[in-house]
């Protein structure tokens, strides 16, 4: 062998960022190019980490001047109490504008039926797309991450939508160096997600260290619950339990808050944010996998809704 | 300059990586054969992160190895396994397919094929890894160049038994064109050849006379098999004569992050702060990412296409005021003067400011189905502007197996890579891409639907920094 032999040293460069800072500077920049872009953006807010964890950043990006997005919560009409009251506190506390679309208001006019599994998580597309279409709104932020889920891992940070919001994997637009392209036409908008690149564990280490508060349903509490398919459900007048589940009062806490009927509680002792990091560091599961029915419908259950305008 | 960190001999090996057999050890007692519990525990938030890719042709095993680098390094998760162990099952396979952990999309798994780039994330106690998993057919090379543009470290994969082939060539040119920083050889299924080093040493040098040739600054060749576990994570017990580090362990502890002194300032500018409040009356900030080298208060700057220049007078850093920034942090920049900054403008130190030109020669992969032709008219996306272009001429079109450049005056389709001549609207200031590679890329974009059609590289990147000349790609 001829080759000359150099061994790469295994130092760190002193100007590498923190993996957190690197996430943050990217996150920030992809808000500050929507703003640049964008006529009408709105951030999907429904009180859960990664949408607070978004609006912390936007509020970052954009300060000392106001964030330049408005609000936009889908309702599925079984939200945790606890979360609408710190959703309407954070939005009061930034003096924000908020959009409510409520699936409640769909079943009332008879637009939507409920599901016989009561799930109302796929009920969320119509009143998601309807509310975009009638605000006309070209830019919208969700907190999706792509370790969340297989499908999710193909999502571009930009996602070009059709007037029926749909996702087409097979045509999305490459997404090179970090040049985003946000072209669209008339009645067309562009997902986007800040967060792609970030992990569960990523959301949990910059919500400690930011000292970013959250509803206290993501930590460790007694409640009344009840055991379907192998998941914790919050007994509640959304429709659990049913004849032959009992509910206990376990301590429980919450790695994902959805919709009551399809979010599950893992069984916790963690009441602070250090214990919340080493449970999760330790856990065999995924979110998704620990505490989202929906997601077990089918080996494509999310790409399929995505498809049809699931965010 | 080629520094070739293969070390493919015995004598080589035992000569000169005391260092890296040490930090193999220590990995592997502190991680690998660990719970994933005491793996993440030992994580503090100040890690730091690489983004890499992978290429591979069709059967070199790349899901494999991934799937290999995923399962090994305790990244994937009880739930995640018994998915791919059920739809394994399921199609009457006997052992997991790992591969089934990166086909995301339906039509991936059913054509058993993987259509377009992932991304997949994991993490150890030294670094958190961000990896575009690109797939590896021929007519995919638009998503190997989509893939290999935000790399710092692209692994190339080889099949032990075939050697170099045609798609190595090709995914080494990319790597070169793209100025990925590192590059890393796997020489995969050495189980298939016995583990056996003369067919290791043999390829690893063809590779790394042939990543010379194209300009590639870095190579590290690592003899491997994904199937069953060899030099991925764990060191093999099979391949004693090979001294150097695992997938992973160099992975870890590759340098990420150059010197920022080393390279001009540039800031495009991404959006104008004014809150005009009781508060901050007359607060006029830039918002925007540095994209390379450095910014301090004090600084003298040109702020381009309009020439003028000003002082840095505060840097707002996500909330706190500093003296001084760094690439590639997002930052608010006030200047002294009052000047008329917009989007789209560049902020760049006043004596190292990139000329404005509205004439570009650049390197060019085609990524969209419709052809680039001469005489099309284009949009143009360059940092935070967008102009209208005009594709003047395509000079010449890359072939593929010789890797030497061809008369293209139809045009370039789709994976093609070509040379071509642009004129822009307004004069832009580029520079190089193998200088600076955030601010000497661009796309083009279709005016009519908004495709992303073309990715452009100012300059000839393949012919090294300092040179927007007109060099060959030289064949391998």
């Amino acid at each position: 062998m001829t080759t000359s032999v150099d061994v790469v040293s295994g130092t760190d460069s002193p100007y590498a960022l923190s993996h957190l800072d690197a996430l943050e500077s990217e996150a920030v920049h992809i808000f500050r190019e929507v703003a640049g872009e964008f006529e009408r953006p709105v951030i999907l807010f429904s009180g859960g980490k990664d949408s607070i964890v978004m609006l912390h950043l936007a509020l970052k990006a954009f300060a000392p001047a106001a964030v330049p997005f408005t609000l936009l919560h889908v309702d599925t009409g079984h939200n945790f109490p606890e979360v609408l009251q710190y959703r309407d506190r954070t939005v009061a506390e930034h003096g924000l504008r908020l959009h409510v679309a409520s699936v409640q208001e769909y079943i009332d006019r008879g637009v939507l039926r409920e599901r016989p599994d009561g799930t109302r998580n796929p009920l969320q597309t119509v009143p998601l797309t309807e509310a975009i279409q009638q605000h006309r709104f070209d830019a919208v932020f969700g907190g999706g991450r792509r370790d969340e889920e297989k499908a999710r891992a193909k999502e571009r940070v930009f996602s070009l939508r059709d007037e029926f919001s749909q996702w087409d994997p097979r045509r999305q637009r490459p997404e090179l160096w970090q040049l985003y392209n946000g072209r669209h036409a008339p009645g067309e908008h562009v997902r986007v997600f800040p967060l792609s690149n970030w992990t569960e564990l990523d959301v949990w280490q910059y919500i400690q260290r930011e000292c970013i508060e959250l509803p206290e349903i993501y930590f460790a509490h007694e409640r009344e619950v009840f055991k379907r398919s192998g998941m914790w459900l919050t007994a509640g007048e959304w429709g659990g339990p049913k004849a032959g589940e009992e509910t206990e009062k376990r301590l429980v806490r919450y790695r994902t808050v959805g919709d009551m009927s399809c979010t599950g509680a893992v069984d916790s002792d963690a009441t602070t944010l250090d214990a919340v990091i080493t449970e999760i560091a330790a856990s065999r599961l995924t979110e998704r996998g620990a505490t989202r029915a929906d997601d077990k419908m089918s080996e494509a259950a999310m790409e399929d809704r995505k498809r049809e305008g699931y965010f | 300059m080629t520094a070739i960190t293969a070390t493919a001999t015995a004598t080589a090996a035992g000569a000169a990586t005391t260092g890296a057999a040490a930090t193999a050890t220590g990995a592997t007692a502190a991680g690998a054969a660990a719970h994933p519990a005491e793996r993440f525990a030992a994580l503090s938030p100040a890690t730091t992160l690489l983004r890499f890719a992978t290429a591979g042709s069709v059967d070199d095993g790349k899901s494999t190895l991934v799937g290999r680098l995923l399962h090994d390094s305790k990244s994937v998760l009880a739930d995640q396994l018994e998915a791919v162990e059920a739809a394994s099952r399921g199609r009457g396979q006997e052992a997991p397919d790992l591969a089934l952990l990166t086909d995301g999309l339906r039509a991936e798994r059913e054509q058993g094929i993987t259509i377009d780039v992932a991304y997949r994330y994991f993490a150890t106690p030294r670094r958190r890894f961000i990896l575009a998993d690109t797939p590896g057919h021929v007519q995919y090379t638009r998503n190997m160049v989509t893939g290999a543009s935000t790399a710092e470290l692209t692994v190339v994969l080889v099949d032990a038994r075939n050697g170099v082939v045609e798609q190595t060539r090709r995914h080494a040119a990319i790597a070169a064109l793209l100025r990925v920083p590192h590059v890393v050889l796997a020489v995969n299924k050495m189980d298939l050849v016995d583990y056996a080093e003369p067919v290791f040493a043999a390829i690893a040098e063809e590779f790394a006379d042939c990543a010379a040739r194209l300009g590639v600054p870095e190579v590290t060749a690592i003899p491997v098999s994904a199937l069953a576990g060899d030099n991925v994570v764990e060191p093999s017990a099979r391949m004693d004569w090979y001294g150097g580090p695992t997938v992973l362990e160099h992975l870890e502890t590759v340098r990420v992050a150059g010197a920022p002194d080393l390279l001009p300032a540039r800031f495009p500018v991404q959006y104008v702060i004014r809150p005009q409040t009781a508060e901050h009356p007359d607060y006029r900030g830039y918002a925007g990412r540095i994209e390379a080298g450095s910014l301090h208060v004090g600084q003298e700057v040109r702020v381009l296409p309009s020439g003028r220049t000003s002082r840095i007078s505060r840097i707002d850093l996500l909330g706190r005021s500093v003296s001084r920034a760094v690439a590639p942090q997002s930052v608010t920049v006030l200047l002294e003067d009052d000047l008329d900054i917009a989007r789209g403008d560049l902020i760049a130190p006043a004596e190292a400011a990139p000329e404005p030109s509205r004439d570009i020669r650049a390197t060019v992969c085609h990524l969209a189905d419709q052809p680039l032709t001469p005489g099309r008219r284009v949009l143009l996306r360059h940092g935070t502007r967008t102009v209208r272009a005009l594709v003047r001429g395509i000079d010449s079109r890359l072939g593929l197996d010789g890797l030497t450049h061809h008369p293209a005056p139809d045009g370039l389709g789709a994976n093609d890579i070509g040379r071509v001549t642009l004129r822009t609207a307004e004069p832009l200031p580029l520079d190089a891409y193998g200088d600076c590679r955030p601010t000497g890329a661009f796309l083009l974009i279709d005016p009519a639907d908004g495709t992303t059609l073309t990715a452009g590289m100012n300059g000839d990147p393949a012919a090294g920094p300092g040179t927007a000349g007109a060099a060959d790609v030289r064949p391998c």
